[in-house]
C-alpha cells in the first residue's frame, strides 16, 4: 500500500443522514430502505429561511445608505450624491429609454468576448490540464500574459479594431480566456485518479473519455473558474466601454462627468455595474450548486 | 486460456521501483482460475502498486504479468479493479454507472445486465439515486455491480471495504462470497486485515515491508462459511500474523 493509495475516500464518509438509508444499517433490504429516503440531493431550505437569510444583507445595505446619505449631506453635497438622487439619475436613465440599451450594450459585448474565451479557453485548458508536455511547453507563456492587465491591451486594441464593438470584446476575451483555461487545466488535474482508472478499465478513450468522463469530472471545479472570469470580464467591459465606444454603462459613466458633471448619473452607472455583477456571478453559483454538478 | 503449469494469472519476478526506494521486489506467484487469493501486507508495502500492475494501470520496472496466457501491457474489460476510494462517478446515477462498461452493447442486453448487476449487489430501488446520496456500503456495492454487469472474469480489489464500518464490511464479505460462488470469478483481493483474508481467501499471499516480497503463501482449507471460532480458522489466523511480525501476548 503506497502512501499515495492511502488517500481518504473521495467523497468522505458517510454522513448520520446517509447512514440512515443505508440497508446494511437500517438492518432491512434495499427495496424497504428505498421508501424512507427520499431522493432530495440537499436539505430543502423552507421558505421562511430564505427570506429570513435575507435579513442581514438586506439591514446592512440599509445602514451603508443611511450613511451615504448623512456622509453626503454633511458634505454639503458637492463631494457625492445621496442615494436618494442617485435613485432619481436611474429613473431619469429609464424614462429617456436608455437605461435598458446600455445594461444591454454591455451585456452583449460580455456575452460575445466571455462565450469565444469559454469556447477556446476551455479545451486549450483541458489540454493543458491532460498533456504534461504541453503544459509545460505553455505555462510560462500565459503566466507571462496572464499579469498584463486588460487594460493595458487598450492602445493595441483601439489599433487593431478602431472605436467599434470589436475592441471591447477583444478585451473582455483577453480578460477572461486565460483564468478559464488554467481554471481548466486545475480542474484536470483535480481529477481523483481512480475515475480515470476505471475509465481506461472500461476501455474508454478520445472523445468519448472527454465527454464521458474528463468533462463531468472537472466541471465542479471549472465552473468556480468560469464564475471568476465572468466577474473579471464584467470589469473589463465597464473599463473598455470607457475608451473605445459611445454605448454602454463604461460609457455612460465617462459620458455623464465629461458632457455636465452629472456624478448622480456617474454614481448610478456605478451602482447598475455592481448590481448586474451580483447577478451574474448568483447565476453561475446557482449552476454550480445544480444536482448534477454538486459533488 | 491456461499456461501450461496450470496458472491462470501468472506473475514472474515483479519489481517495481519508485527512486530512491524499491516497491516490489522480484514478486512471483499463480492463481488458479475461479480461486479468491487474498494479499496482505504491512501498511505501506505496496500492496496497492502489486494491483495496479496486475490491473495494467501501471508498468512494472522488471518481470512480467501474465493472463490467460496473455502479457498484460494494460487495462481490459475482461479484468475489471475495484478501489477502496469509490471510482463510482459522481455524475451518474447508480443505473448509469453500472452501465458506464457496457457502451457497445445493444439497448436490451445493456438493460438486462444492468438490471441484474443491481439485483446481485442488492442495491434494487436505488437504480435512479446518485452517488452522493449514497451511503460508503452503498457505492461500494454500486462498483461491484459495474464491475459484474461487464461479465469480467477477472476481478482486482483493493482493500474494497476498507474505508467502511465493521458491520458493513461483514455484509459486504458475505455478500461477495455469494456472488463469487456463484459466478467464480478469479479474485485478487489486497487488504491489510488479516481476519478478512482468512474469511475470504483460498490462499492467502504474504507480503514483507517494503521493498514487497512474497513472505508466505498460506492456504485456507476451510469450508464456507466459515466458522471463526474454529480453530483452524484461528491457526491460520495467527499463523498469518506472525509471518507480519505481530507478536502475540
Amino acid at each position: 500500500m503506497t502512501p499515495a493509495a492511502r488517500r481518504l475516500p473521495v467523497s468522505g464518509d458517510a454522513t448520520a443522514s446517509q447512514r440512515a438509508i443505508d440497508p446494511e444499517l437500517a438492518g432491512g433490504r434495499p427495496e424497504a430502505a428505498a421508501t424512507v429516503a427520499a431522493p432530495s440531493r440537499r436539505e430543502e431550505v423552507p421558505g421562511r429561511r430564505a427570506l429570513l437569510g435575507l435579513g442581514p444583507p438586506l439591514a446592512v445595505g440599509a445602514g451603508l445608505a443611511l450613511t451615504w446619505h448623512v456622509a453626503a449631506r454633511a458634505s454639503g453635497g458637492d463631494l457625492v450624491p445621496t442615494p436618494g438622487e442617485v435613485a432619481l439619475a436611474i429613473g431619469e436613465l429609464a424614462g429617456k429609454g436608455v437605461l435598458l440599451d446600455y445594461v444591454v450594450a454591455s451585456l452583449f459585448r460580455v456575452s460575445w468576448g466571455f462565450g469565444l474565451a469559454v469556447l477556446l479557453g476551455v479545451p486549450l485548458g483541458l489540454a493543458l490540464g491532460w498533456y504534461p508536455a504541453a503544459f509545460r511547453a505553455l505555462n510560462p507563456v500565459l503566466q507571462l500574459l496572464r499579469p498584463i492587465s486588460p487594460i493595458a491591451w487598450i492602445p493595441l486594441a483601439i489599433l487593431w479594431f478602431g472605436v467599434s464593438d470589436l475592441a471591447p470584446i477583444f478585451l473582455i476575451f483577453l480578460a477572461s480566456v486565460l483564468p478559464i483555461a488554467m481554471a481548466a487545466a486545475a480542474a484536470v488535474h483535480g481529477i481523483p485518479v481512480v475515475y480515470l482508472r476505471a475509465a481506461r478499465n472500461f476501455g474508454l478513450k478520445g472523445p468519448l473519455l472527454v465527454t464521458k468522463v474528463i468533462l463531468p469530472a472537472a466541471l465542479p471545479q471549472l465552473l468556480t473558474g468560469l464564475r471568476l472570469a465572468l466577474g473579471v470580464a464584467w470589469m473589463v467591459v465597464v473599463a473598455a466601454e470607457m475608451i473605445a465606444v459611445t454605448s454602454g454603462l463604461g460609457y455612460l459613466i465617462v459620458d455623464a462627468r465629461n458632457a455636465g458633471k452629472r456624478y448622480d448619473l456617474v454614481v448610478a452607472g456605478m451602482l447598475l455595474i455592481g448590481v448586474i455583477g451580483l447577478l451574474l456571478d448568483q447565476g453561475l453559483r446557482r449552476l454550480e450548486r445544480s444536482g448534477h454538478v454538486q459533488r | 486460456m491456461c499456461s501450461a503449469d496450470g496458472a491462470f494469472i501468472s506473475v514472474r519476478n515483479l519489481s517495481v521501483d519508485f527512486q530512491p526506494v524499491g516497491v516490489l521486489d522480484r514478486v512471483s506467484f499463480d492463481v488458479a482460475q475461479g480461486e479468491l487469493v487474498c494479499v496482505v501486507g504491512p501498511s505501506g508495502c505496496g500492496k496497492s502498486t502489486l494491483l495496479n500492475v496486475l490491473a495494467g494501470f501501471q508498468a512494472p520496472t522488471a518481470g512480467s504479468v501474465r493472463i490467460g496466457g496473455a502479457e498484460v501491457d494494460g487495462p481490459d474489460k475482461s479484468r475489471i479493479a475495484v478501489f477502496q476510494e469509490s471510482a463510482v462517478f459522481p455524475w451518474l446515477t447508480v443505473e448509469e454507472n453500472v452501465g458506464f462498461g457496457l457502451l457497445g452493447l445493444s439497448r436490451g442486453e445493456r438493460r438486462r445486465r444492468v438490471a441484474a448487476g443491481i439485483e446481485r449487489v442488492g442495491l434494487g430501488g436505488f437504480e435512479h439515486a446518485y452517488p452522493p446520496q449514497l451511503s460508503g456500503g452503498m457505492k461500494q456495492r454500486a462498483e461491484v455491480a459495474r464491475a459484474l454487469a461487464t461479465q469480467a472474469r477477472v476481478l482486482f480489489m483493493d482493500e474494497p471495504f476498507g474505508a467502511l464500518d465493521f458491520l458493513t464490511r461483514l455484509k459486504l464479505r458475505a455478500d461477495l462470497l455469494d456472488i463469487w460462488r456463484a459466478e467464480r470469478q478469479t479474485i485478487v483481493f489486497i487488504t491489510h486485515d488479516v481476519e478478512e483474508a482468512v474469511q475470504l481467501a483460498d490462499r492467502v499471499l504474504v507480503l514483507s515491508r517494503r521493498p514487497a516480497a512474497v513472505v508466505a503463501e498460506v492456504r485456507i482449507d476451510l469450508g464456507r462459511p466459515r466458522d471463526l471460532d474454529a480453530p483452524a480458522y484461528l491457526r491460520a489466523r495467527d499463523r498469518i500474523l506472525e509471518l507480519l511480525g505481530v507478536t502475540r501476548a
